[in-house]
């Protein structure tokens, strides 16, 4: 019987939503061809996180715990998760369309000699057999793509498949030997400069408070959108143009080249509605759009537009918010 | 040093894009670019040979004969020193194969740094450099919004889910560019004129003697997204919070 591999993407202890997005596309794959589902976790001391990955229904949880994993060094990571899959004998290996995803899984596929689809949302059946749905020319025309190699390699856009429920049982537990090759590599970790944050993480919100270049910070800046945030519990996000002036980190850029999302609802606040931009969050459920220009594009996707100054209106939603729930 | 770097043309992404009769690509009257994130790296490629002496860059094209225009005026007009144009139809092919046509390139030019986008704006697949990478058994800093010669090393600072990563990399290295690494230069009229003076070669993927040269993935089928439809414009925030609450019960 054929076998998906899911890589797992974690963080400080805690297994990210996307890895459960991840399973659930694989769930909808498995269902198609009848596969069944390992999952590999890498990294260094992340016995926890396969533990907490052991009830949703895989066969395996592949467990690769090795110091020179600590850092997603592509190649490393490349190495052991095609390593993995060919001891195991899996003809799928898939991950979120993360930065890990999107620069380790391609070396993967080099590696099988596998055909690749990025940033998958759907699966379409073919008279040849399942093809993946992507989007392309930042999501106005949507390709499927047929991968004609015997391993398929597919990274998935978390937003469009919901989260895979835990389903109860206990995988198997399987201690991977790891060889990353990490001084052969050439590549050297330096370090990583966190984004500090207490707020939920963009691709797991399901409120998403959005700033744009309107927000200018001898007004306000980002300052104006930030207790409408922390009042709801949302995440907050920028457009690029926010991040390049510098009002929000790289981190926070929603669009074609950032991330994307698709909460419960979204507020586009300053934000013109580049198609760049759009190609990022027009799959959320509710958009609200405030912006002092009434003929901006972010009118056409949004359910509720306001044309207002987001220095006075915001403000005013956060009181009356907080009037309402008394 | 030596430096490969992209120049890859790609359809305005403000055109109207048709999908051609056969379903698999687009067709029409399409006005091109040079896709951005190439711009990005001959800049960048710019930048590393200003700084340091003897740098010869080569930029690299690879589509049919209009491609050439592209390769000369993006990249060679703002003074990259000379460039190949491996001839192929763009949807025949695939990432993978585009990687392999690199791979090939870079055992006739032996560059220390090969220098790409981090993703075609058409296609979006941000998968080349890796799939080079691998190839060529090269280290790879993906998402570059920095980068620094120190020594034999490169250091590279990554753009990445949650902040910025920074690695070193010993060359021969291969580097995918972010938007913020920099803000590419215009072409000068003395860049113009120079460019058409330089050395452009035109290859065929056979020339390169890839062990093959099938696609691995093909696009079987094109569509549209279901779209959006515009909604209301409330009148103020009374009502923008009647709504959410209300109506779409989101607060
Ligand atoms: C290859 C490429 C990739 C890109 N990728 C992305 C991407 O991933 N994400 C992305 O977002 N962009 C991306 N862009 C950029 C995109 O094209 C736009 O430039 C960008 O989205 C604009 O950001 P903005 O809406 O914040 O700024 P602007 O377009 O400048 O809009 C600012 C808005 O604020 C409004 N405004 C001003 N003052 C106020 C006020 N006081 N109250 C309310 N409203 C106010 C204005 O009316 C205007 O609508 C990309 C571009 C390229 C070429
Ligand atoms: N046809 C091409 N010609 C030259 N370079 C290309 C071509 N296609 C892709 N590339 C390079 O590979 C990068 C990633 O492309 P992709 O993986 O297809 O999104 C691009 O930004 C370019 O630098």
């Amino acid at each position: 019987m054929s076998k998906i591999l899911v890589l797992a993407e974690h963080e400080k202890g805690h297994v990210k939503k996307v890895t459960l997005n991840t399973l659930a596309f694989a769930r909808q794959l498995a269902a198609k061809t009848g596969a069944s589902i390992d999952i590999a976790v890498l990294g260094k001391g992340v016995g926890d996180i396969a533990e907490k990955l052991r009830g949703y229904g895989a066969g395996t949880v592949h467990v690769a715990d090795h110091a020179e994993l600590e850092h997603p060094i592509a190649s490393a990571w490349a190495k052991t998760l095609a390593d993995l899959a060919t001891s195991i004998g899996a003809t799928v290996v898939t991950a979120p369309a993360s930065t890990i995803g999107k620069d380790v899984l391609p070396r993967v596929a080099a590696r099988l000699a596998a055909g690749m689809a990025s940033d998958v949302v759907g699966i379409v059946d073919t008279a040849k057999g399942p093809a993946f749905r992507r989007p392309m020319w930042a999501g106005n025309l949507m390709g499927d793509a047929f991968i004609k190699t015997k391993t398929q390699v597919i990274s998935v856009r978390a937003s469009a498949f919901d989260a895979a429920e835990a389903s109860g049982g206990s995988s198997a537990l399987a201690a991977f030997a790891a060889q990353p090759d990490l001084a052969k590599s050439r590549v050297r970790f330096v370090k990583f400069d966190g984004v500090q944050s207490t707020r939920p993480d963009l691709t797991e919100a399901s409120i998403v408070v959005a700033g744009g270049r309107g927000l200018k910070p001898e007004k306000g800046g980002f300052g104006a959108i930030e207790p409408l945030a922390d009042l709801l519990g949302a995440a907050i996000g920028a457009s690029r143009a926010a991040v390049d002036d510098g009002y929000a980190p790289n981190d926070y850029q929603i669009g074609q080249t950032g991330k994307v999302v698709a909460p419960q609802l979204y507020f586009a606040i300053a934000i013109s509605g580049a198609v760049q931009h759009l190609a990022g969050m027009k799959n959320s459920k509710v958009i609200v759009a405030i912006n002092t220009r009434d003929d901006e594009p972010i009118f056409k996707v949004a359910d509720y537009g306001l044309v207002a100054d987001a220095f006075v209106a915001v403000p005013e939603l956060v009181a009356k918010i907080k009037a309402m729930r008394g | 040093m030596k430096i490969l770097v992209s120049a890859k043309r790609v359809s305005d992404p403000n055109a109207r894009l048709a999908i051609s009769k056969d379903g698999k690509w687009i067709e029409g009257d399409v006005e091109y670019i040079l896709n951005p994130f190439c711009e990005n790296a001959i800049e960048a490629a710019l930048q590393l040979a200003e700084a340091h002496d003897g740098t010869e860059t080569i930029a690299v094209g690879i589509g049919d004969d209009e491609t050439a225009r592209f390769i000369r005026q993006g990249a060679l007009a703002r003074g990259i020193d000379r460039g190949i144009l491996v001839t192929a139809d763009e949807a025949e092919i695939d990432s993978d194969l585009i990687a392999r046509i690199y791979q090939g390139l870079a055992y006739r030019e032996k560059p220390d740094i090969i220098l790409l986008g981090k993703q075609a704006i058409d296609g979006d697949s941000n998968q080349v450099g890796q799939l080079l990478a691998e190839y060529l058994g090269w280290p790879q800093a993906t998402f570059a919004s920095k980068i620094d010669i120190e020594g034999n090393e490169v250091i590279v600072q990554r753009e990445v889910d949650g902040g910025l990563e920074t690695l070193a990399l010993t060359m021969p290295c291969v580097i995918t560019a972010d938007l913020r690494l920099n803000e590419p230069r215009y072409a000068s009229l003395a860049g113009i004129m120079k460019a058409k003076k330089k050395q452009l070669d035109e290859l065929e993927i056979d020339d390169l003697e890839l062990e093959d040269t099938d696609a691995k993935v093909e696009i079987v089928g094109m569509s549209t997204p279901t779209g959006r439809k515009a909604g209301v414009i409330v009148k103020d925030v009374d009502e923008l919070l009647a709504k959410l609450h209300n109506e779409a019960r989101v607060i």
